[in-house]
């Protein structure tokens, strides 16, 4: 599904190159529950970047369902995101501006949909995620794991084939971790393909495989 | 997807309400200026009552006889007029033809009371151009002036002062010696009508002398209303050939041997009104794109303004604009975004400004500054204003929004703006 080919990635500076990620080679499959692990600073969100396609490689190759990502323009990554990828962000990332549903519909305005469509598939993610009854809250008003559960509703709001999430639960208490990584786990289970990258080997253990890295080099 | 553009618009615009504010204020300030400006201009230019016709209306307004040693400039005059003008009433462009003189200051005493008034002599083509609203009565005629009646229509405010708003038709005024009979009352018409405000109009052939049937200059203006304004053109070309016909006939060949006029319309007239010098060539297109340059000008110091607020507040959005890209929106797609939200922001400062140029547009009304100014807010000035605030609107916003479009995904997500 997600194929990265000798991919390198360097930072520039006037004086500075730093090489965040050197030749990995990684592959994952269709319905794969993939963790990365590794020290801050070894290039784990720098991968995720690169797969997410928000970034693009110093070197290298990056295929998503066998298209070469490589150099495609901006319009045509927009679709691909908006079409087969969902971000969780341990940030959250949400909107303090817009109420919990208006933000759920963000990945929905860009496609061709009616209202009616969007708010209903809106409402529908946020049930999935047991938050319904918070509909019209604002962010400001929801605790961290509501706001992380909103998160993930607008992540998947558009049924996309591959999850990303970075640090899903790093802003969160264990429970409330362990109540996201159910969510994920649930979503894994109805086929979508997720990668996450995680500093808890709590986490790490209840997925398929891990992926380690070290000073942006693939360790195992 | 508007309706969620909206939304955050106006969720930012109360978020930071000090900037909006800022905002708003030079927005509706700038428009106020720009409204009341389009306002009078539409006011002395447009087609309005009583001249509703002004855009198929050509003016004599100026004649100039040139000689070796001499020259004279001066308003044209009735035998010139009549004699070379008048024919040209006979083209197949041409509805109507009227000769109506400059206003001059006539003295009235009522009740022991010194009036002024500002009087025209027309002939009775000159209301069938005009489409005056008649408060009472209706016009005099050519028949009222070829047949020298002593008759006249007054305006409003005239009816006030010699008559204390009572009615005034079949009653009698009395002005520079002449008495008429009041055959009709009008709408005061604004002064800034050049070719036909007045206080009160009475027939020419009223005049106490008959020398004026001979003047080449005088006081008289000739007004051409054409039947459609494709004929401007030709009217225009056929008036230039009278001049070289009335060049043969001059009243003194010694002294002068060449003529210069020019049908105008009423905007030529207000731009040859107002070049100083010599008025034989003027530009009428230089000087539209000297005002809409002048505007832009205005309106340059504001967008600057807005510009860097919206700039500013690129570090602000920067982690919404990493969540837009993350989730499918192009560059494109969130330049649209930004400039609609700026749209809002500056249509909310035209409502704003709209709002005060009313109140100015009233306050000038009332205030006298301009005689008989009716300056309103109508849909062409509406249009105007809605044109320049959305001008306005996509000139401030274009760049700041396609500069936060350009945002890299990864680094807005760290809430860096660059």
């Amino acid at each position: 599904m997600i194929h990265l080919d000798q991919v390198s990635k360097m930072y520039r500076t006037d004086r500075i190159e730093t090489t965040a990620l050197d030749n990995i080679n990684l592959a994952v499959e269709k319905g794969e529950l993939v963790s990365i692990m590794g020290p801050s600073g070894c290039g784990k969100s720098t991968l995720l970047n690169l797969m997410g396609l928000l970034d693009e490689p110093s070197s290298g190759k990056v295929e998503l369902d066998g298209i070469t990502i490589n150099g495609q323009g901006d319009r045509a990554l927009a679709r691909v995101r908006n079409e087969r990828i969902g971000f969780i962000f341990q940030q959250f990332h949400l909107v303090s501006d817009l109420s919990v549903v208006d933000n759920v519909e963000i990945p929905l305005l860009y496609r061709k949909m009616s209202n009616r469509e969007r708010r209903k598939a809106a409402l529908a993610a946020l049930d999935r995620v047991g938050l319904s009854s918070r509909t019209h809250h604002f962010p400001t008003q929801l605790s961290g794991g509501q706001q992380q559960r909103v998160a993930i509703a607008r992540a998947i709001v558009g049924r996309p084939a591959i999850l990303l999430a970075d640090e899903p639960t790093g802003n969160l208490d264990s429970q409330m971790g362990d109540e996201i990584m159910d969510i994920l786990e649930g979503l894994h289970s109805e086929g979508t393909t997720i990668v996450m990258v995680t500093h808890d080997p709590r986490l790490a253990e209840r997925t398929n495989r891990t992926v380690r890295l070290f000073d942006g080099r693939q360790v195992q | 997807m508007f309706k969620n553009y909206l939304k955050v618009a106006l969720k930012v615009l109360a978020r930071r309400k000090f900037f909006t504010f800022i905002s708003l204020f030079g927005i509706s300030i700038t428009l106020l200026v720009l409204l009341v400006t389009a306002a009078v201009f539409d006011h002395a230019l447009a087609p309005h009552s009583p001249e509703t016709r002004s855009d198929r209306t050509l003016g004599i307004y100026q004649l100039t006889m040139r000689g070796p040693n001499n020259t004279q400039n001066s308003d044209p005059g009735y035998g010139f007029l009549d004699r070379y003008v008048r024919p040209l009433s006979k083209l197949p462009g041409v509805e109507r033809f009227s000769i109506v003189s400059a206003p001059q200051t006539a003295v009235s005493y009522v009740g022991g009371k010194k009036i002024e008034s500002q009087l025209r002599r027309a002939d009775g083509e000159f209301w069938r151009i005009l489409e005056a609203e008649f408060l009472e009565g209706s016009p005099f005629t050519s028949e009222d002036e070829s047949g020298a009646r002593f008759v006249a229509v007054i305006n409003e405010t005239t009816r006030d002062r010699f008559f204390e708003g009572r009615p005034a038709m079949g009653r009698t005024i009395e002005v520079d010696g002449q008495r008429f009979r009041v055959v009709g009352v009008v709408r005061d018409v604004p002064a800034l009508r050049f070719s036909s405000s007045a206080d009160m109009w009475v027939p020419i052939s009223t005049t106490k002398s008959r020398h004026y049937k001979e003047e080449w200059l005088d006081q008289f203006h000739g007004l051409i209303l054409a039947r459609d304004r494709a004929d401007l053109p030709a009217i225009k070309s056929e008036f230039q050939a009278s001049l070289r016909e009335a060049e043969r006939h001059l009243p003194d060949p010694k002294r002068y041997q060449t003529l210069t006029a020019s049908a105008d319309t009423l905007f030529e007239a207000y731009v040859r009104r107002f070049t100083p010098g010599n008025t034989d060539v003027i530009y009428p297109g230089r000087v539209k794109a000297l005002l809409f340059l002048l505007m832009l000008l205005f309106m340059l110091l504001p967008t600057l303004n807005l510009v860097n607020i919206n700039l500013s507040r690129i570090l602000d959005r920067a982690s919404e604009i990493g969540v837009r890209k993350a989730f499918g929106a192009s560059s494109r797609t969130l330049v649209g975004q930004f400039v609609v939200e700026n749209l809002v922001l500056t249509l909310l400062g035209a409502l704003a400004g709209l709002v005060l140029a009313a109140v100015v547009l009233s306050a000038l009304n009332s205030s006298g500054f301009l005689p008989y100014a009716r300056l309103a807010l109508n849909y062409r000035v509406f249009f105007y204003g809605l044109i320049m605030a959305l001008f306005f609107g996509i000139l401030s916003g274009v760049y700041p929004a396609w500069r936060m479009s350009k945002l890299h995904p990864v680094q807005a997500l760290r809430g860096r703006s660059v």
